[in-house]
This record gives structure tokens, C-alpha cells and sequence, in this order.
């Protein structure tokens, strides 16, 4: 027993000594099994980073996407959190406020021209950064829009909501595709907020009230809401768009076989659009329906976590993956939008003329964030509910006073998540 | 002085040890966990510290309310009606921000009845639990008496020396071996909506004259085709206990049946179902059981809607627990669910029990 113990020692300190050189950094990242070069990419910047300096040697471990949260929330619980984290945007204050994470403390100025969504910013630090954005589009065909004699909107002057009104009604009333428009109903969770909350707010509401964070009465129960609920119901019941049971095989090629005129879509989405319709594919703004034409932004970032030993490692890691090359990298690899235009200029889709440079332009002129609280994770799930039961035919105003109720109380049982 | 039976006695616990220490390890201290956090407002992840709260998640999870709504009058006292409807109040007049009805606040309608001229409505903290709750029970009384009827009589018919008849027995056990995950996928394409299988089925065998039905997309069609595809996913796994049950009568009694020219109803009524006595009570509370505990095929097919007509407990539970880091409100849930399928169980043994 006591032979056996020695030697564990000694193994201990044998492989302990390469350490005092070179000090070893775990890290978390969610694209395990990615389906595109995603997890190729990371492993390279990891490699490179160690091949870097020889200070720090980061040992990457990938998890699923649906399985990273729970890890990293079980690890917070266990207390065996890595030294670098990789975070969804709007998750962020939630793991910053429950400690789970730690201010970058990167010098801001790095950050300078950047895209607005990559930074994650909570309580005036920032805490986290990412190497990408994404941002949704209206998906379609110039030919389709030029058929039925609708204006092609631009950025400038998006479609109005009588405008976008009356083209979904053109398109149903040609009886040429079996919905006009699709939302992706068929994709649930985080889809619901950060594709539609926007529309939301284009109306005039939001999911819940900026100012303080402390309560969702008269932002998702006020008067733009209730409308924007009405609208929202009517695109269901009058058959203008298929409803939450949507088979989700035709939500990936419903657009492509015709099945629809528009898909409501993300820029990951898009080359598959472009290698189908070529130049006659579009990607549109959203309409503005009064308040302003704009969409989602945040994707996943990198942070360090609230108990690693060795920030500096860390922070030194995430200042080397800030380079416009990886941006590039990640960019040509995964086919999401790079965060400085310099970056966008080195990669084949978003460069100047690139299929996908108009998603550039959206995330620059239209992204806000999601809202900025440690609260949004159960704002994102009421949020969700309150819009499928909508779909399905709930009361608007009586569905929208119980999500605020929900919401309003989960602030208050959460003391206000430290606003 | 030690004696022989003392120490036998620790041998015997020693034994037990591994066995006891799991379930003390997995099921007890979770449970007494659950209770305590029920007890509490503790959170998944937070910096606040957790505090003792009382029955306050009890309270707000079966909160109740009873309110006689009257009907919009003009202004001569006559009940307003427009396309022959009676017009009342909105019910948010009341329920919201009202400071005269205090004990309605934050509630929202479950359900309600017309008496006369007024509107009786039931009022719930909680709506979506109570339905919950509601459709939970339903799917034990469809699933429990269904399921173990249709597991004998493919007990029943598979208990017969055939040719072939292995194969039968591998066929209606197939399901159970196959992840419910997987099955629920699997049904989800069968149940799609516009062109799936089963649409495609129905209007093959109507010559066209079937519509196709949003299965799961329909309020009124998507608890029960979750029932159905439930049943035929456990029904193998309980015909193999029946089997078990039927194969341990003896055929001595079966040959003695039919010496006194019993006809096949009354073997089954005199002689098959008294010698399933224990098996059929094993399998009633397995299946009551396991319809409470309803969680997978909810998560992968309809996650609790359209309109929470598919919302069941163990899916509320986990949906708080987790989605909403709610721990208490999760935990507070499964207490309840262990309460009531506790006392269903009691209930169950007390109506089985031997009378002598």
C-alpha cells in the first residue's frame, strides 16, 4: 500500500514539472461534433496559441451544444470549472452574475471597430468576446418578388407593415406556394427570442423593460405588444405561415422546394440559398414596423471563468484568438459573419461583392442585443411559450399579462439579479 | 459478550451495504432534498443565498380561486349581447392591479361555467401546473386500464405452441428495446402534419376522402395521439410479465377444465385470470407508475403544447428545475407527484388486498 502510494507521488511530481515551465489552462468550447470546420478551426487555435509562447498550454475539451450548458452548470455547482469558458451571448450576465464567469479585464481599446454584438458587456465590464456574429434575414428570390409586383426593399427603406401586409396577401392569394413566409416555428428554444423578440420591438415592445430590468409590465403587455400579438396571431389564422408543428425537414428546404416564397433565416443558412438561386437570391432587412427595422445579435463568445487561477492565461489566449485572421478563418470555415469589416475583407463571403456581404451590413446597422440580465434565461423560455400559444390561438392580452406576471416574479424572487 | 447472531448480524449489513447504500445514495437523500429545497427558494445558479420560504411554493402552485363574473350591462340594467353572445368583463379588470379583489391577483382563468346570467370562473395561481396535473391524470386513466388489457391479450395470444410464434413474441417486444427517445422521433415523422405516415395511411384506406390532420398540432388530437404511441411503445414490455404470470398456471388445472367441458370463457374467468391475481396487481401499479413519471415523449414531440394540452408534471418539473433554474419550484412539483402516486399506490394495494 505504502509502495503504492509512493509511486502515485512520484507520478504526481513527474508530471507536475514540466508545469513550472509551462502552466496548463483548461478550456470548454460547445462545437464538439460540429458539422462544418468549427471544431477543426478551434483545435488550430488552440495548437497555435501553444505553439505561440511558453507560458500557457491550453488543453481543449469540446462538448455537444445541447449538452454544454448543464456541464458548465453542473462543473459551477461542483466547483470544477475550466479556465477558459465559451458563452451564448445572452447567457452571459446570467453565468457573470451567478460567478460563474470574471470581467476579461482586455484593454477596450482592442475592441475598436468591432460589430456591436461580439462584445459582451455586463454591469460596464466586459466580460466576454466572440470571433463571430450571425444575423437573420428575410430569404428570397428577386424573381419571385418581381412576379407579383413587390417593391425590393434595402436597408435604407425596409418594407412598412402595411407593405409586408399586403405582400404576404399577394403571394397567399396566387395560391403558388403553400405559405407565403416561414418563421421556423419548427425550430424551438432559443430560436423564438432571438429571431422574433426583434419583431417585437420594431413594433414598439420588448421583452422586458430596458431601463431598469426590473419588470415587463407595459413593455410586453403595453399597447405596441398587444398589437404586435394581434398581427402575430393573424399570421397563423390566416394561413400565412405554417404553425408550431412544423415538420422541421421543411423548415430546412421548404424555401428551396418551392413550398415557400420567404424564409424568415440566418446567415448560416444562406449558402445553401446561394448555391440554389445564385444571383437571384436576396437576403432583405426586416420590415419596420414602426419603430425601426432590426434583428438579433450575439453568438457564442469566449470568457474566463470565475474560479480559474490563471486569468492572465487566459486572457492572453483570448487577445491571441482576437486577430482578423482568425475572424477570416472562422468565417470562410463556419459561414458566419466575421466582427471588423477589415476581417470581412480577407473572407469569401463577405467581402466586398462576397454572396453574404449584405448580412455584414444588417449586423452593423440593425443588431441589438438581447436583454442584457442575468433574468433573460427565463425571459427567453416565457418569452417562447407566450409566442407558440399566441400562434395557437391563446387570448393575446390575457397570454401576454400572464408571461409579464411570470417574468415580474422571477425578478423579484431573484432580488432584482443584482441591477 | 458477542454472540453468534450479532455478528451474522453486521455480516448481514455489510451485505446489504452496497445495495442499501445506493438507494440511500440516489433515492433517499435526493428525495429528502427535493423536500427540503421545496421548502425553500433556492435557485440552479445564483449568487443570492438560498432562504427558507415555507409553503410558499405549495401555496402558489395549487393556489385556487372561485369569482362570479356579471355580464356587462347597459344602462338599463340589461346584460349586453352581441351575436348572441352574453358580453362580460375582461377577467384582467380584476385579476390585475385591482386593489378591491386582493386574493385574485396574478391568478388567470382555468376553466368556468355559465350559471344564468353570470359566469362562473375558476381561477388558479397556476394554470399551467394545474393542467398539468389534469392531463397527467387523464393519461394514467387511459393508459393504466388500456395498456394492461392489450398486454394480456397479446399475452394471451402469443401463450400458444405455434410454429413461428417466437417471432410474434420478438415483433410486440421490439418497441421496448428501442430507445423512447428514438420512438418519439420516429412518431413525431409518423404523426407530421400535411403528408405524414399516417395521413398518407388514412387517406390511402378512404380513397382520398380522409383531410390531413395536424396530430400533434391539434389540441384536441395531441394528448391522445401521445397516448396511443405511449401504449404501443410499453405494451410489449408488460405482455412479457402477463407471459411470465400465464406460464407459471399449471397445466393440470387447464387439462382439469377441460375434463369438466369448460368453454374457453370460463377457463380464462375461473381459472386464467384468479391464478394472475399477483401479476395483474404487479402490473397495474407498474404501469400507473410509470404513466405518472410521462416525460420524454412530451420533451421530444410536443414540449408541453399547443396551448399546454400536452403539459404534464415530470415535463413541468424538469422545464422549471432546469429551464428556468428554479430548483425549488421543480422540486416542490415532484413532491407532489411523489405524494399523490404514493397515496394512489395505498389505494391500489387496499382495493387488490387479499380478503380472507
Amino acid at each position: 500500500m505504502r509502495l503504492l502510494i509512493h509511486t502515485t507521488m512520484l507520478a504526481a511530481i513527474g508530471f507536475a514539472s514540466p508545469a513550472l515551465a509551462e502552466t496548463e489552462l483548461s478550456m470548454w468550447y460547445h462545437g464538439a461534433g460540429s458539422a462544418n470546420a468549427e471544431e477543426k478551426l478551434i483545435n488550430q487555435l488552440v495548437d497555435e496559441f501553444n505553439a505561440s509562447q511558453s507560458d500557457w498550454k491550453v488543453v481543449i475539451e469540446t462538448f455537444p451544444q445541447l449538452a454544454y450548458n448543464d456541464a458548465v452548470g453542473a462543473a459551477a455547482l461542483a466547483g470544477e470549472l475550466p479556465d477558459i469558458l465559451d458563452v451564448d451571448g445572452p447567457v452571459m450576465p446570467n453565468w457573470a452574475w451567478a460567478n460563474y464567469m470574471q470581467p476579461l479585464g482586455i484593454d477596450e481599446a482592442k475592441l475598436e471597430g468591432y460589430l456591436p454584438g461580439p462584445i459582451g458587456r455586463w454591469n460596464g465590464e466586459v466580460y466576454s468576446v466572440g470571433l463571430w456574429d450571425a444575423a437573420v434575414a428575410l430569404t428570397t428570390r428577386r424573381s419571385t418578388l418581381e412576379k407579383y409586383d413587390i417593391r425590393i426593399p434595402t436597408l435604407e427603406e425596409p418594407w412598412s407593415l402595411d407593405e409586408f401586409n399586403s405582400a404576404l396577401e399577394k403571394i397567399k392569394a396566387s395560391g403558388d406556394f403553400e405559405f407565403p413566409l416561414d418563421l421556423g416555428m419548427a425550430w424551438k428554444g432559443e430560436w423564438y427570442p432571438y429571431a422574433f423578440s426583434p419583431l417585437l420591438q420594431s413594433f414598439g415592445g420588448d421583452i422586458v423593460d430596458r431601463s431598469t430590468y426590473q419588470s415587463a409590465e407595459d413593455v410586453l403587455n403595453g399597447d405596441s405588444a398587444l398589437a404586435f400579438g394581434e398581427w402575430w396571431q393573424g399570421l397563423f389564422q390566416n394561413k400565412l405561415v405554417p404553425g408550431t408543428s412544423q415538420d422541421g425537414a421543411d423548415r430546412e428546404t421548404g424555401l428551396l422546394e418551392g413550398k415557400y416564397a420567404m424564409s424568415w433565416n440566418g446567415n448560416w443558412a444562406a449558402l445553401p440559398v446561394v448555391e440554389a438561386f445564385g444571383d437571384d437570391a436576396l437576403f432583405l432587412p426586416a420590415p419596420d414596423f414602426g419603430n425601426g427595422s432590426t434583428i438579433g445579435a450575439a453568438s457564442w463568445q469566449f470568457g474566463i471563468s470565475g474560479t480559474s487561477k490563471h486569468p492572465e492565461g487566459a486572457r492572453a489566449f483570448i487577445e491571441f484568438a482576437l486577430q482578423d485572421k482568425w475572424f477570416a478563418a472562422f468565417s470562410d470555415g463556419t459561414g458566419l459573419i466575421p466582427v471588423t469589416s477589415t476581417a470581412a475583407a480577407d473572407t469569401a463571403n463577405y467581402k466586398p461583392g462576397g454572396s453574404l456581404e449584405v448580412f455584414y451590413g444588417l449586423s452593423e446597422n440593425q443588431a441589438l442585443v438581447r436583454p442584457v440580465t442575468p433574468g433573460y434565461i427565463v425571459q427567453a423560455k416565457v418569452f417562447e411559450k407566450a409566442l407558440a400559444d399566441i400562434a395557437n390561438g391563446a387570448d393575446v392580452a390575457d397570454t401576454l399579462d400572464a408571461a409579464v406576471d411570470e417574468i415580474n416574479e422571477d425578478i423579484e424572487n431573484n432580488k432584482g439579479y443584482g441591477h | 459478550m458477542a454472540s453468534k447472531l450479532k455478528q451474522s448480524n453486521r455480516a448481514g449489513w455489510l451485505m446489504a451495504l452496497p445495495g442499501a447504500g445506493l438507494i440511500g445514495l440516489f433515492i433517499i437523500i435526493p428525495f429528502v432534498l427535493a423536500f427540503a429545497f421545496s421548502l425553500t427558494n433556492q435557485r440552479l445558479a445564483s449568487p443570492n443565498p438560498t432562504e427558507f420560504i415555507g409553503l410558499e411554493n405549495y401555496s402558489e402552485l395549487l393556489g385556487l380561486a372561485v369569482f362570479t363574473l356579471e355580464p356587462e350591462r347597459d344602462d338599463a340594467g340589461n346584460a349586453v349581447v352581441e351575436d348572441g353572445e352574453i358580453q362580460y368583463p375582461r377577467l384582467r379588470k380584476f385579476t390585475r392591479k385591482n386593489a378591491e379583489f386582493p386574493h385574485l391577483d396574478g391568478k388567470r382563468e382555468w376553466f368556468s361555467w355559465q350559471s344564468g346570467e353570470n359566469r362562473t370562473v375558476v381561477l388558479a395561481s397556476d394554470v399551467v401546473f394545474m393542467k398539468a396535473l389534469m392531463n397527467t391524470i387523464l393519461f394514467v386513466i387511459v393508459v393504466a386500464p388500456l395498456q394492461s388489457a392489450i398486454a394480456l391479450t397479446l399475452a394471451l395470444l402469443i401463450n400458444q405452441k405455434l410454429r413461428g410464434i417466437s417471432l410474434f413474441r420478438a415483433i410486440y417486444f421490439m418497441p421496448v428495446v428501442v430507445s423512447i427517445v428514438i420512438v418519439s422521433i420516429l412518431w413525431k415523422f409518423i404523426y407530421s402534419p400535411g403528408d405524414g405516415l399516417l395521413n398518407n395511411i388514412l387517406s390511402a384506406f378512404t380513397f382520398g376522402a380522409f383531410e390531413p390532420h395536424d396530430w400533434l398540432g391539434d389540441t384536441s388530437t395531441a394528448l391522445g395521439s401521445i397516448i396511443a404511441m405511449s401504449i404501443w411503445q410499453g405494451v410489449g414490455f408488460h405482455m412479457v410479465i402477463w407471459l411470465s404470470g400465464l406460464q407459471t398456471i399449471s397445466p393440470t388445472l387447464y387439462e382439469a377444465a377441460e375434463i369438466e367441458g369448460s368453454k374457453k370463457w370460463q377457463t380464462f374467468r375461473y381459472v386464467t385470470w384468479p391464478g394472475l391475481r399477483n401479476t395483474a396487481v404487479l402490473i397495474l401499479i407498474v404501469i400507473t407508475m410509470q404513466a405518472f413519471a410521462l416525460f420524454a415523449q412530451i420533451d421530444v414531440m410536443t414540449q408541453g403544447g399547443p396551448l399546454d394540452s400536452t403539459q404534464v408534471l415530470v415535463f413541468q418539473a424538469v422545464e422549471r428545475g432546469y429551464g428556468k433554474q428554479d430548483i425549488s419550484g421543480g422540486s416542490t412539483i415532484s413532491v407532489i407527484l411523489f405524494v399523490i402516486v404514493l397515496s394512489i399506490s395505498f389505494v391500489q394495494r387496499w382495493l387488490t388486498r387479499e380478503r380472507k
